[in-house]
């Protein structure tokens, strides 16, 4: 049988190891790559979300009410009370606003949680700045503390005209309970 | 070696027929079609499916009556000898590659004024948070302090476990009814914000013309409105893959004259 | 190539003494060892036809739960592995290495290659696959089962898995390899073994499909094992790629899955093109109408399977450009897909048709694959598919493109084929009565299931409402009508391996392509000298 030709093949087959190597690369740059996507289509990403932005220096838009909505969740996390202290707020565009959330640790032991927000709709998440908040700092509870968590937010003037109303969720983690989870 | 062709779409006709026998007598041949539904927006996706399928349905009698001329009137049992040279044909495939992209593109176009309708949220008068859990749903109306579960009713819950031996048919609204069921106001705007508590669902009523995933840890809306003239029970379903029970965990949405609703909000506030 | 020219070059192959001296080692280590491209092909169609089986067996099961409401066979939860068992099985062990068999066997005789580039790895892949599906299916028998959340794998749902995940993972991990190895295998014998003169836009359809197949698996087997090695941090080493409570997203899972994922149906059926494109032109007596067109629209369908992979995902939450986007793109797929039908259509058109089980098939596949193109083009426009997402009417449209198209297909080339690797002409009554059962029962199985789902009912659940059992029941005896034709299938090919009528190296009224230029059965070795091309 005839050999077909080694050396011809070699810098081929490096080639396509190398796409192979890239592509395998890629999957995990989509991580990353989806963040940015989020920003550049103004969902925000978790960074943005998350982050404490600077007081609004321009004064509030009084012509204008929108209507925040504040909505709590506890995703399988066992016996937590968590809830906005307030339903919802007819708010102006440009003024410092405060709501507060209360949590209970009825859990029974010491632990940690942590609240990952979520605004919607998509759009509206990049004009929703929040000055101060609670969102994915760890919060220590004692067994059977209850305190409030306080979120300070503005919404921007520049909020798109035919949002008239937009709700601010939080999913509340016990991060204790799920490290002890599986694996 | 080469056969007579038969007429390709008789043992077809003959099969579809074998079929039809073996049905029981109760059938059901109503259940072709998307429902028109009870709103606006369902009316106008129903209409554009329409649209797109009587689009469908002419390209395909085009393209069909092509091949199927083909292969009577070119048969080599009946004499057709092979023409070697036809090879191209610049217009007539440019033709076939430009027309068919402008009906394509033509077909698209209809879906962005619906689509910008279904993501404009204002001018809701009503908030309902729908969670989806491992198996059942929980409503709550947000700011009235009214939250609820939604399970599987338990006539449906008890007839389908493993050979329950109890016939589905004797079961009213089997798999569809639910112990207590999501009300909303007729001819109102609902902003419904969609959650999971566990792993992805879906909310779904077809009449309502829409339906979107409810992502454990995010916040999803869509909204609803049913017509105003058109109060009733509507059904539905979880439509995403979300464990053993996925297909056991159905939506009953009753909707009411806003009065009517009114009065039973603050009946359901009083027993929270 | 004329017919006489054909027969006269295969006399002439014989006569030079290309024929075996020696045939290959006997008994099981034949095929341990070898590293011949038609012996692995042939591993590789055996084992794809033992897989089509097994994951029928498992749509049977489905089908045979489905037949009325309320439950009489399973349990839920195994409900859900058998259909995600029966969809890993059919895409990975069926489709997917019946397509690598058909090129392992074919590609170095359409372009005159002694064999492919790699022989080694060649087997290796074969091997890898095998061991992947053993761990595959024996993830049935381990406590918690097979994994039950769809051969989408979605979190946070698959990591409710018990001990089948890492089994699963690796599967997984296995296959992609194997079929990473092969397509490199092939983009390399392609591209460097060619015989002298084959120019590429002189290369036969079938292997051009490959070419392009090959690229695309490169492009993204690797997305989809690093889709699953995140699924399998996040289970087990606190990672939160896809956990909302660690600052991740299940919907990032989403986006992964399927850049892997709609390349990978393309990837099952462009070679399926390949194949249907070979055919026709055999059995219309005249070559293909449009050879660049055709080379030019695989090539750009393998282009924009890249850019199209959200409208799996229209119901997430997604931004209205993105909607829209998505939409558009999908359907721009249509236009080169069409421009290729039509091409078929033409091929025909003053021909000199006639109508063998492989022009059955391929016919039949022509008009079967549009139908599941039309119901490709209604699901592709928002916001019409926020009523066909996760319904039966999606089922409906991708088993019309797979069964219908590409494993129509697949039938078709083996009994274009089978001559050529066995010698004997096989039965072709019984090829006739499995073509005509066959394409009446897949039909009466899966049209049906159009009104299922627009009536409401929605995808993936063991039972349902009483209003949908009438089109169920229907689709269910299409379903084991259509199984159980496949019997015959596999009883022809087993006695066509037997014995026969001999057949000739042309084999067919008209053949094109160096493959009719060697005797039937192909020689253990052939082309070990480089063909002339005229």
């Amino acid at each position: 049988m005839v050999a077909p030709p080694r050396k011809s093949n070699r810098g081929l087959v490096g080639r396509l190891l190398l796409m192979v190597a890239g592509s395998f690369a890629f999957g995990f740059a989509l991580v990353p790559l989806y963040d940015v996507f989020c920003e550049v289509t103004g969902i925000g990403t978790r960074a943005q979300l998350n982050r404490a932005s600077a007081p609004d220096a321009s004064a509030p838009d009084m012509s204008r009410v929108v209507t925040v909505e504040f909505t709590a969740s506890v995703p399988d996390s066992g016996p937590w009370e968590f809830a906005p202290v307030v339903a919802s707020m007819e708010v102006h565009p440009g003024r410092l606003y405060e709501a507060r959330y209360s949590a209970h640790n009825l859990t029974g032991r010491d632990t940690t949680g942590q609240a990952v927000p979520s605004i919607t709709p998509l759009r509206a998440a990049q004009y929703f700045r929040k000055t101060e908040c609670f969102c994915f700092t760890p919060q220590r509870f004692t067994r059977d503390e209850k305190r409030d968590l306080r979120v300070r937010f503005i919404v921007d003037r520049d909020l798109p005209r035919g949002i008239d109303r937009l709700t601010l969720s939080y999913a509340f983690y016990d991060v204790a309970r799920l490290a002890g989870g599986k694996g | 070696m080469s056969t007579v062709k038969r007429n390709s779409k008789l043992p077809a006709a003959a099969g579809a027929l074998a079929a039809l026998f073996a049905l029981p007598a109760r059938a059901d041949w109503s259940l072709l079609n998307m429902p028109k539904g009870v709103s606006v927006l369902s009316r106008e996706i129903y209409d554009m499916h329409m649209i797109m399928l009587w689009i469908c349905f002419a390209i395909a009698v085009v393209t069909f009556g092509a091949m199927i001329f083909a292969m009577i009137r070119f048969r080599k049992s009946k004499g057709a000898v092979a023409d070697t040279k036809l090879l191209h044909n610049a217009r007539l495939e440019a033709a076939w590659t430009l027309v068919p992209t402008i009906i394509l593109i033509a077909m698209a176009i209809p879906s962005v004024d619906k689509l910008i309708k279904i993501e404009d949220m204002s001018g809701s008068k009503l908030t309902v948070k729908v969670t989806g859990y491992q198996w059942y749903w929980q409503y709550e109306y947000l700011g009235r302090g009214v939250s609820f579960y939604s399970r599987l009713a338990r006539t449906s819950d008890i007839a389908r476990q493993l050979g329950s031996g109890i016939d589905p048919y004797t079961v009213e609204n089997y798999l569809l009814e639910v112990d207590k069921p999501l009300v909303i106001p007729t001819g109102t705007k609902i902003r419904l914000l969609l959650t999971a508590n566990d792993v992805i669902h879906a909310w779904w009523v077809p009449d309502f013309g829409m339906k979107r995933d409810a992502i454990p840890g995010f916040m999803n809306e869509m909204w609803i409105s049913v017509d105003a003239d058109k109060p009733g029970t509507y059904r539905g379903k979880c439509a995403e893959l979300c464990g053993a029970d996925h297909g056991f965990m159905p939506i009953v949405v009753v909707a009411m004259p806003p009065a009517e609703f009114e009065a039973w909000l603050a009946q359901q506030e009083l027993r929270q | 190539m004329r017919p006489d020219e054909v027969t006269n070059m295969a006399h002439g192959n014989a006569a030079a003494g290309y024929g075996d001296h020696h045939g290959p080692p006997k008994g099981v280590m034949r095929w341990l060892t070898t590293t011949n491209h038609k012996d692995i092909g042939t591993m590789y169609l055996v084992f794809s036809l033992t897989m089509f089986l097994i994951g029928g067996l498992f749509a049977m099961l489905i089908r045979a739960e489905l037949f009325q409401p309320g439950l009489q066979l399973f349990n839920p939860g195994f409900y859900n592995q058998l259909t995600t068992m029966h969809a890993l099985i059919m895409v990975f062990g069926a489709v997917m290495p019946a397509t690598v068999g058909l090129a392992n066997w074919m590609v170095p005789l359409q372009i005159g290659a002694a064999d492919m580039a790699l022989p080694r790895m060649n087997l290796f892949s074969f091997w890898l696959l095998f061991f992947a599906f053993m761990l595959l299916i024996s993830t049935l028998f381990v406590p918690g089962g097979a994994p039950a959340a769809g051969w989408t794998l979605y979190p946070p749902l698959v990591l409710q898995t018990g001990n089948a995940f890492p089994m699963a993972v690796f599967a997984i991990h296995l296959m992609g390899a194997s079929s990473i190895m092969g397509a490199i295998n092939i983009i390399v014998t392609i591209v460097n073994m060619r015989t002298p003169g084959m120019t590429l836009l002189k290369m036969p359809l079938f292997s051009w499909s490959w070419l392009i197949t090959a690229y695309l698996l490169i492009a993204v087997m690797p997305v989809f094992a690093g889709g699953v090695t995140m699924l399998l941090t996040d289970y087990y080493f606190h990672t939160s790629f896809f956990n909302a409570a660690g600052g991740g997203d299940p919907v990032l899972f989403q986006h992964v899955f399927w850049f892997f994922g709609h390349p990978e149906v393309y990837i099952m059926i462009l070679p399926a093109f390949g194949i249907i494109s070979e055919i026709i032109p055999t059995f219309s007596r005249k070559p293909i109408f449009g050879y660049e067109a055709m080379v030019y629209a695989i090539a750009s369908i393998g282009f924009l399977s890249f850019i199209v992979w959200a409208h799996h995902m229209f119901t997430v939450g997604m931004p209205l450009a993105g909607q829209l986007f998505f939409t558009l793109s999908t359907m721009l797929i249509a236009v080169p897909t069409g421009v290729k039908i039509f091409n078929w259509t033409a091929t025909m058109w003053r021909g000199s048709i006639s109508f063998e089980p492989p022009m059955l098939f391929a016919l039949a596949f022509l008009f079967l694959f549009t139908i599941g193109g039309f119901s490709g083009l209604m699901v592709a426009i928002v916001p019409a598919d926020f009523q066909y997402h996760d319904t039966y009417f999606v089922v409906a449209h991708f088993h019309y493109v797979l069964v219908p198209g590409a494993v129509f297909a697949i039938m078709a080339a083996v009994y274009y084929w089978l001559p050529k690797w066995t010698g004997h002409m096989y039965d072709m009554t019984i090829a006739k009565w499995h073509f005509w059962l066959t394409a009446i029962f897949v039909n009466v199985l899966f049209f049906p299931q159009h009104f299922l789902g627009l009536a409401g009912m929605q995808r993936r659940i063991p039972d349902y409402p009483t209003q949908f059992t009438d089109w169920n029941m229907v689709s269910s005896i299409g379903g084991f009508g259509f199984g159980l034709s496949q019997l015959l299938f596999v009883w022809l090919i087993i006695r066509c391996v037997k014995g026969g009528e001999r057949a000739t190296a042309g084999v067919w009224d008209w053949p094109h392509g160096l493959e009719w230029t060697v005797p039937s059965p192909a020689p253990y070795h052939t082309f070990e000298k480089a063909p002339e091309l005229h």
